[in-house]
């Protein structure tokens, strides 16, 4: 079998095969590890592959599988799915692929983990990300960059980079990411796929190591919206472990509404994320899909979003501010990586740091410790929080006339290696449209538009709290009326083009 | 030094009690710690694993209500934990999940006698927090120069109370921590056991000559005991007297008791004040305390220990000693009030109470609510001594049985054969026949020697195996050989 075949495979589809025995478990794992061993050696989306018990695991669903009455399998049966590497799973490594955390095996399950899991989902292996989720590019991991599948000399953009390319090159159906500020739906943007940041507290954070817990958010990232809602649906839902999840229910697709429904909303335009700054070429991919839209009838207004341009100054201030307190307690003390020359409690503390975390995680841990000083804390963290108060009241009001926004994605189209490491700024930038609507708490969906320049162009759909089933109904009417299938990008597969 | 130069003190106290909750602030590990293995009493959320997250005990959160309404402090609408961030190997976390500047209580105080006069100590702020584990330093399992950490402690529920500077001397300092001891036992949030680590206190002294402004403030830590909260508070107090008196400048600085050489030692100065960075945690929104709630832990809360004294006084005409002793524990009021409620006889319950039953209950080691006696119970056994069917004595004994056993009074005596000789009738036979073996005794009664009737006592109790009432003893006796009868 090619894993060509399954290139528009909808989760649905893989249940089918599995449930009419054309295909067996075993069997379905077993192809998804054979096509990491064939094009991850270019790619390197995964830090850690679950050869030995997905097979093992695999087989016992499969004899579960001659007992139970095919009606009742739950739909995530035997489904491998790839998982964020700063999301814990029982038994197997979880690293945030930072080296202070190499070697670290949680002895439990994320809520979102145990969800999959309860409904016979595989945990594949565990994708690359920036360290500690900080980053656009997924350049910054300790253990090496991802490459994206469109162009390998380019990055998949991050910190989800790793869960984007494997689904993008379908190494896996679908994976999981997490989103700060951007961290889901810029890479699923680069990568040609779809991602979900679901809106604050509805999705359990448990789990979930902690980069900035007021906007750290956990999603689904797929090949399709359809297989982006299966997932959503099983992983939404309030959670006693984690008091900042909403007491609100588990997505349901029935939320979702009809075409006819959908062809009646209305969608605000952004103007401030329609700026110069952005790639002329992605502006053509979006407008495309505007035109698009006006032929199918729905109602497009322009709407302001003053405050866009302090959004990511203000994040720029809080995350880092978060993330020095959540980063405190990996001090060597209990486990994880530690320096070994440290004379005294004091150097084995400075030393293990040191050495620990990489420049990325360092220049943020310095920038929140310095903004929540005494004597700073007014001029930078509360300031940052009030203008995140503001950000939040821009998104209230344009809801007044619009139900849902419709912005680029990323102001450019995937960048080269090294293009912008330099430049921490410059870096930043590439989250500028994502992480307003981070701040805000809001649910935003990212799904392929077209291509320029043979890369991905990504499209955000943006809605108010809780609304996911809107985004849902316009995504799946774009997805359609495009008609651009879901991606399988030609990867070499000779060693000699492995660009290590 | 002269002695005439008086010393204006101030001493300010800020005081850790281990609230009484089944499990921890944030997770549901168990909280009774003491005697256990290191590390067993954890989960990865009191450990702070990555990705794990705290989620509040509400119960821990009504005790601090309920302590802050005790003190009579005003309670905010909003409960929000902070972090206060700090580096050291026993807090897992890197950060202590605290409260900041809205704690759940503020701007309360207590009042008490001392030395004679009304005394009111202002509280600042009550709120919650949780512990930091342990270090320990030597152990069997722990090679040598190395250290260990005990996590077990690590988010056990603390409620922090802060007094202003109201305090004028140690000894006035000691009393208030007794009272606030026996007022959170009292009101049933914390056991107050200052040995066991569940009540910690720091105090703030500060010295002037002038009394016209307040001295420097230094903060002394590692007190662990009632006698060493005293003794170091004595100590700075006089450290920083003479200093003055010498014309030295006092540092503003932490200094730590030290409990071997009985002096207190600096600890770090101010320029090494440290910066704890503290940030609403985003891992745990405000709370909202509706005035709900509010109001049913005030219906809860019972009358309090120095309220309750003064009613116990008026009321049942008791000593202000006996009203102080019968208040110490919540319970022993309790069971003092029940016992009244069945038998009026205040006083003679009162007594029974601060001399036998608290002597056992010291000597089981017991608290009466534990303990197998009831008030029922014990009535019964004391209208038998008032009846005079049994002595003082032989009640003394069944007490003790009763402690030990649960049986009731006529159980005991059923059991143990005791006859209920002190009845009139019994004892005049008793004594009919010690007169008729003792002639000559009766004789030199007779006669005026006072002695010889002791010794006919002493035949009469011998022949009732020390049963009888002693005082009915001499009063028979007495009658019997004046031929009264
Ligand atoms: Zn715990």
């Amino acid at each position: 079998m090619d894993i060509k075949e399954f290139k528009d495979f909808s989760l649905e589809d893989y249940q089918k095969l599995i449930k009419n025995r054309e295909i067996s478990v075993k069997e379905l794992a077993q192809l998804f590890l054979q096509r990491i061993e064939n094009v991850d050696p270019y790619l390197h989306a995964f830090l850690f592959v679950n050869r030995e018990s997905i097979l093992d695991e695999a087989q016992s669903l499969d004899e579960q599988l001659e007992k139970a009455n095919p009606e009742e399998i739950p739909p995530l049966f035997g489904i491998p799915i790839a998982i964020k590497d700063n999301i814990c799973t029982q038994n197997i490594p979880t690293t945030c692929a930072s080296k202070i955390l190499e070697g670290f095996i949680p002895p439990y399950d994320a809520t979102v983990v145990s969800r999959l899991k309860a409904q016979g989902a595989l945990i594949l292996g565990k994708t690359n990300m920036d360290e500690f989720a900080m980053g656009s590019s997924t350049e910054n991991s300790a253990f090496g960059p991802t490459r994206n599948p469109f162009d390998l000399n380019r990055v998949p953009g991050g910190s989800s980079g790793g869960s984007s390319a494997c689904v993008s090159a379908l190494e896996a159906p679908v994976s999981l990411g997490s989103d700060t500020g951007g961290s889901i739906r810029q890479p699923a943007a680069f990568c040609g796929v779809v991602g979900l940041r679901p809106t604050y507290g509805r999705v359990s954070r448990f789990g979930l190591v902690s980069f900035a817990s007021s906007l750290d958010q956990i999603g689904p990232i797929t090949r399709t919206v359809k297989d982006c809602v299966t997932i959503f649906e099983v992983i939404s839902g309030k959670d006693e472990k984690d008091s900042t999840c909403a007491p609100y229910p588990a997505f349901q697709a029935q939320e979702i509404p009809s075409r006819e429904e959908v062809k009646k909303l209305k969608v605000g335009l952004p103007r401030e994320y329609f700026s110069e700054g952005v790639d002329s070429e992605i502006i053509e991919s979006i407008q495309n899909t505007i035109d698009f839209l006006e032929k199918e009838g729905i109602k497009l207004v322009e709407v302001s979003l003053p405050h866009t341009v302090y959004a990511l100054e203000a994040y720029y201030i809080v995350a880092p501010s978060e993330a020095s307190s959540n980063l405190a307690r990996y001090d060597g003390v209990l486990y994880g990586f530690r320096a070994q020359e440290a004379a005294e409690l004091q150097e084995m503390y400075f030393k293990t740091r040191t050495q620990g975390f990489g420049k990325e995680v360092k220049r943020r841990i310095i920038l929140g410790t310095y903004s929540l000083s005494s004597g700073y804390y007014d001029e930078f963290y509360l300031k940052g929080m009030k203008v995140r108060t503001l950000v939040r009241q821009d998104f209230e009001k344009a809801f007044e006339v619009c139900d849902l926004l419709l912005t680029p994605v990323s102001p450019c189209l995937p960048f080269l290696f090294g293009e912008r490491t330099q430049d921490p700024y410059q870096m930043y930038l590439a989250d500028v449209f994502t992480i307003p609507s981070a701040m805000a708490g809001i649910p935003a969906l990212s799904i392929n538009c077209g291509y320029a320049r043979s890369l991905p162009v990504g499209l955000q759909i943006i809605g108010r709290p809780f609304q996911e089933g809107l985004l849902f109904g316009l995504g799946l009417l774009i997805e359609e009326g495009l008609a651009l299938g879901a991606p399988f990008p030609e990867i070499p597969l000779r060693k000699e083009n492995t660009y290590e | 030094m002269s002695e005439q130069t008086e010393a204006f003190v101030t001493i300010g106290l800020e005081i850790h009690c281990q609230l009484l909750t089944k499990s921890k602030l944030f997770c549901q590990c168990a909280t009774d710690y003491i005697g256990k293995e290191p590390n067993t009493l954890i989960c990865p959320v009191c450990t702070g694993l990555p990705g794990s997250l705290p989620v509040l005990n509400a119960e821990a959160l009504k005790l601090t209500i309920k302590t802050a309404l005790a003190l009579n402090c005003d309670i905010l609408p909003q409960a929000v934990f902070y972090r206060k961030n700090y580096f050291y190997p026993d807090l897992p976390k890197g950060y202590q999940i605290s409260q900041y500047d809205l704690p759940v209580g503020k701007d309360g105080f207590m009042e008490f006698s001392f030395q004679g006069k009304r005394k009111r100590v202002n509280i600042k702020r009550v709120h919650l927090e949780e512990d930091a584990g342990k270090l320990i330093h030597e152990g069997p399992d722990l090679p040598s120069s190395t250290s260990g950490v005990d996590f077990n402690r690590c988010g056990i529920p603390l409620v922090e109370i802060v007094t202003e500077p109201d305090l004028s001397s140690p000894e006035e300092a000691r009393e208030f921590l007794n009272l606030l001891r026996r007022l959170v036992r009292y009101i049933g949030v914390s056991d107050g056991n200052m040995e066991e680590g569940s009540l910690r206190c720091d105090a703030n002294v500060s010295v002037s000559l002038t009394g016209q402004s307040l001295g420097t403030k230094v903060e002394v830590k590692n007190m662990n005991s009632f006698r060493s909260v005293y003794k170091a508070l004595k100590f700075e107090v006089e450290r920083q007297r003479e200093m003055l008196l010498n014309h030295q400048t006092i540092e503003q600085e932490t200094r730590h008791w030290d409990e071997a050489k009985q002096v207190t030692v600096s600890a770090r100065g101010k320029e090494e004040a440290e910066d704890y960075r503290y940030f609403p945690d985003p891992d745990l929104l405000p709370i909202t305390i509706d005035s709900q709630l509010v109001e049913e832990i005030k219906n809860t809360l019972s009358e309090l220990p120095l309220e309750r004294k003064e009613r116990l006084m008026v009321e049942y005409e008791l000593t202000e000693g006996e009203a102080e002793v019968l208040t110490q524990e919540k319970e022993i009021a309790d069971f003092f009030e029940e016992c009244v409620k069945l038998m009026p006889k205040p006083q003679l319950i009162c007594n029974w109470i601060v001399t036998e039953v608290r002597k056992n209950l010291n000597m089981m080691n017991q608290s009466i609510d534990k303990s197998k006696i009831t008030p029922q119970k014990f009535v019964e056994l004391l209208k038998l001594v008032e009846k005079k069917e049994i002595t003082a004595n032989i009640g003394k004994e069944i007490l003790e049985e009763m402690f030990k056993s649960g049986l009731t009074a006529k159980e005991i005596i059923a059991k143990k054969g005791i006859s209920m000789i002190s009845s009139e009738k019994e004892l005049e036979k008793i004594v009919f026949e010690v007169i008729e073996k003792n002639p000559q005794s009766v004789a030199d009664y007779l006669s005026g020697k006072e002695k010889a009737l002791h010794y006919l006592i002493g035949q009469v109790m011998r022949a009732t195996r020390g049963q009888a009432d002693p005082e009915m003893v001499k009063n028979i006796l007495v009658k019997k050989l004046s031929g009264e009868d």
